[in-house]
């Protein structure tokens, strides 16, 4: 079985956001495997382990993301693909259509991806990919098995769960609940480093700038306003109970 | 030239959803005079949430009723729905930031190779040119981004945008036929409806949740008893799924969903960064704890320390009393 998975570096989810000149700050923040996509990468490794194949991690991102790539390496993928060009815009079109320049000449099985990013946190590039490379496709999954050129999958649509059936090849992208991602091991780690490592750009893929041309761009960046600390209330648990209440009702008006 | 914006709405368990309204507001603050707003429905047995959503758009509403639609797969949708739109060429297509809108929408803006922004929770005019607020990093921050070319998507987060108010008078009503598409590759073979008679997290105007000082599954009773005398819904922390307390559709936070309610009600949650992004914003946070020091107080609205089995039972005693 041929397995590609997509993969971004993010932020991890504890660092606090600076923005400076307009920019988020990069500036001594730890980056992290997008965690949706850790578990598209533990899902892949799985599939791997059961049906036999090959699982290949890609990412587009700066120079950095190599870093990510190579501790999905370490966790058992078997090759890594950075695409990395600073004309490549961050627009989801643009970035699907880079996608799917790679995924056109390889013959995928499954494709995996996470169900958003932490950071920009769009959910579109995955989905948008599979209808470029007219896959169907599964979105949210919490339980992924293949049997015969199928797989049945569980499905999370906002609390419900639907249990799907689609014949490979097919795209994926993973939920919470999914699986337990494992942790590279040492000689994982060592095993890592004479992986084929790929590094490419827009001219090896084929592309033009005009053809991945951005649909939106960003114009400002800013900080939600502070929250303040409220108020702690006094007394015994019963007159606080109350006292809540009627500052609901006469105060904030949200009764 | 008029403009035409399409809505594509959305019912859930039989009912029209709030954010569907919300998303046809979003089309009247993005529109100019003379624009024409039109929805677009599918599902089954849907004669009673048509008229009800052809009171609040001018222009048609277009439908696709059908047995086969009655749950949404995202290739059934998919083909139902592009044909339909093609004839009406569309400059806007606005859905909610839903299960279904987040899974149509980027294959539609794949299909038109169109521009979406996702998960917007307000719209500005500049000028002519319009702006749409999007959360970033979890919350942490805003981007603010606009459509390079004219032709767009958008997907809008529930509970941030108003619903829009009822137009002057109601919208065509125009079936469409729809014909199964051929190939089809993906099969629904069954449905559990957990949220069933619920009401819905992402929508709710009130929400209780609880985390790991609930205890255990018999912990969320209380909860789910102040939740009901509010009208409201059940949330809860990650640390609360992950002990199998809940189900993990109740998880409120980076990883789970996001809410924007009036009242949002933490009970035994010690806030850490990744469930305050996903309840931050909601209007009034109102925390119970029994350690003083826990982070959720610094952005609680009102915070009482106490033992949730105790705080919890009184507080819904007295909003029984005040909401008699
Ligand atoms: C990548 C990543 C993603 C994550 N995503 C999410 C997410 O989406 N949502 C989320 O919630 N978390 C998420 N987390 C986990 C998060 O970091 C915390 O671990 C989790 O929110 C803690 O849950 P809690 O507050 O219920 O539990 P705890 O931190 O254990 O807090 C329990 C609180 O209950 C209080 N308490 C105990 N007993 C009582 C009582 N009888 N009465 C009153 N108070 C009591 C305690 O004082 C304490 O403050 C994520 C973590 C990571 C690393």
């Amino acid at each position: 079985m041929n397995i590609f998975v997509l993969l971004k570096q993010t932020f991890d989810t504890e660092e606090k956001i600076v923005i400076q000149g307009g920019e988020i700050s990069e500036d001594g923040v730890k980056f992290i495997i997008n965690p949706y996509d850790e578990y598209a990468v533990e899902e892949a490794l799985r599939l791997k382990e059961l049906h036999g194949g090959q699982v290949t991690v890609i990412s587009i991102g700066p120079p950095r993301s190599a870093e990510a790539l190579r501790t999905a390496l370490a966790m058992g993928a078997d090759e890594a693909v950075l695409i990395s060009d600073e004309r490549i815009p961050a627009d989801e079109y643009s970035l699907s259509v880079v996608l799917a320049a790679y995924l056109y000449k390889v013959t995928a099985d499954v494709v995996l991806g996470g169900n958003f990013s932490v950071d920009q946190g769009s959910g579109q590039v995955a989905v948008r990919l599979a209808q470029l490379l007219n896959l169907p496709h599964v979105s949210s999954v919490t339980k992924l098995d293949i049997a015969d050129g199928k797989a049945k999958v569980l499905r999370d649509a906002e609390g419900d769960a639907e249990t799907i059936e689609v014949a490979l090849p097919a795209l994926f992208t993973a939920q919470q609940g999914l699986n337990e991602p494992r942790y590279p091991s040492l000689p994982g780690i060592m095993k890592a480093k004479k992986k084929p490592f790929h590094q490419l750009g827009l001219s090896e893929l084929g592309l033009s700038d005009a053809e991945i041309a951005p649909r939106t761009e960003r114009i400002s960046l800013s900080l939600p306003p502070q929250r303040q600390a409220g108020q702690i209330l006094q007394g015994e648990l019963k007159e606080q109970a109350a006292q809540l209440v009627s500052l609901l009702r006469s105060e904030d008006k949200a009764i | 030239m008029s403009k035409h914006y399409v809505v594509i709405a959305e019912v859930r368990s039989e009912q029209l959803r709030q954010v569907s309204l919300e998303a046809i507001e979003a089309a009247r603050l993005s529109a100019h005079e003379g624009d024409t707003i039109s929805a677009l429905l599918l599902g089954h047995n849907l004669s009673e949430q048509v008229s009800q959503l052809s009171r609040y758009v001018s222009g048609q509403v277009h439908v696709l009723d059908h047995p086969d639609l009655e749950h949404y797969l995202a290739e059934r949708y998919c083909s139902a729905i592009i044909p339909v739109l093609e004839s009406l060429e569309p400059y806007a297509i606005v859905l909610g930031h839903t299960a279904m809108g987040r899974d149509l929408a980027p294959m539609l803006a794949a299909h038109f190779q169109a521009g979406q922004i996702s998960d917007v929770t307000a719209i500005h005019r500049n000028g002519s040119e319009l702006l749409f607020t999007r959360p970033v990093y979890a919350g942490k921050a805003f981007e603010q981004k606009r459509f390079i070319d004219g032709r767009h998507i958008i997907t809008v987060r529930p509970n941030n945008i108003p619903p829009a108010a009822e137009a002057g008078s109601p919208g065509e009503i125009v079936q469409h036929a729809y014909t199964a598409p051929v190939n089809l590759r993906t099969i629904i073979k069954d449905v559990i409806t957990k949220a069933s008679g619920r009401v819905d997290l992402a929508e709710a105007q009130i929400v209780v949740s609880g985390g790991r000082g609930v205890k255990s599954a018999e912990g969320f009773k209380p909860l789910e008893q102040l939740a009901e005398v509010l009208g409201g819904a059940v949330g809860a922390s990650r640390g609360a799924c992950d002990a199998g307390y809940c189900d993990y559709a109740l998880q409120i936070g980076q990883t789970g969903k996001v809410v924007t309610p009036q009242i949002y009600i933490a009970c035994g949650i010690s806030g850490a960064i990744q469930h305050l992004a996903g309840m931050s914003q909601s209007r009034i946070i109102i925390a119970i704890n029994k350690d003083p020091e826990a982070p959720i107080f610094k952005i609680a609205d009102y915070g009482i320390v106490g033992d949730l089995f105790e705080v919890v039972p009184l507080l819904t005693e007295e909003f029984r009393k005040a909401l008699a």
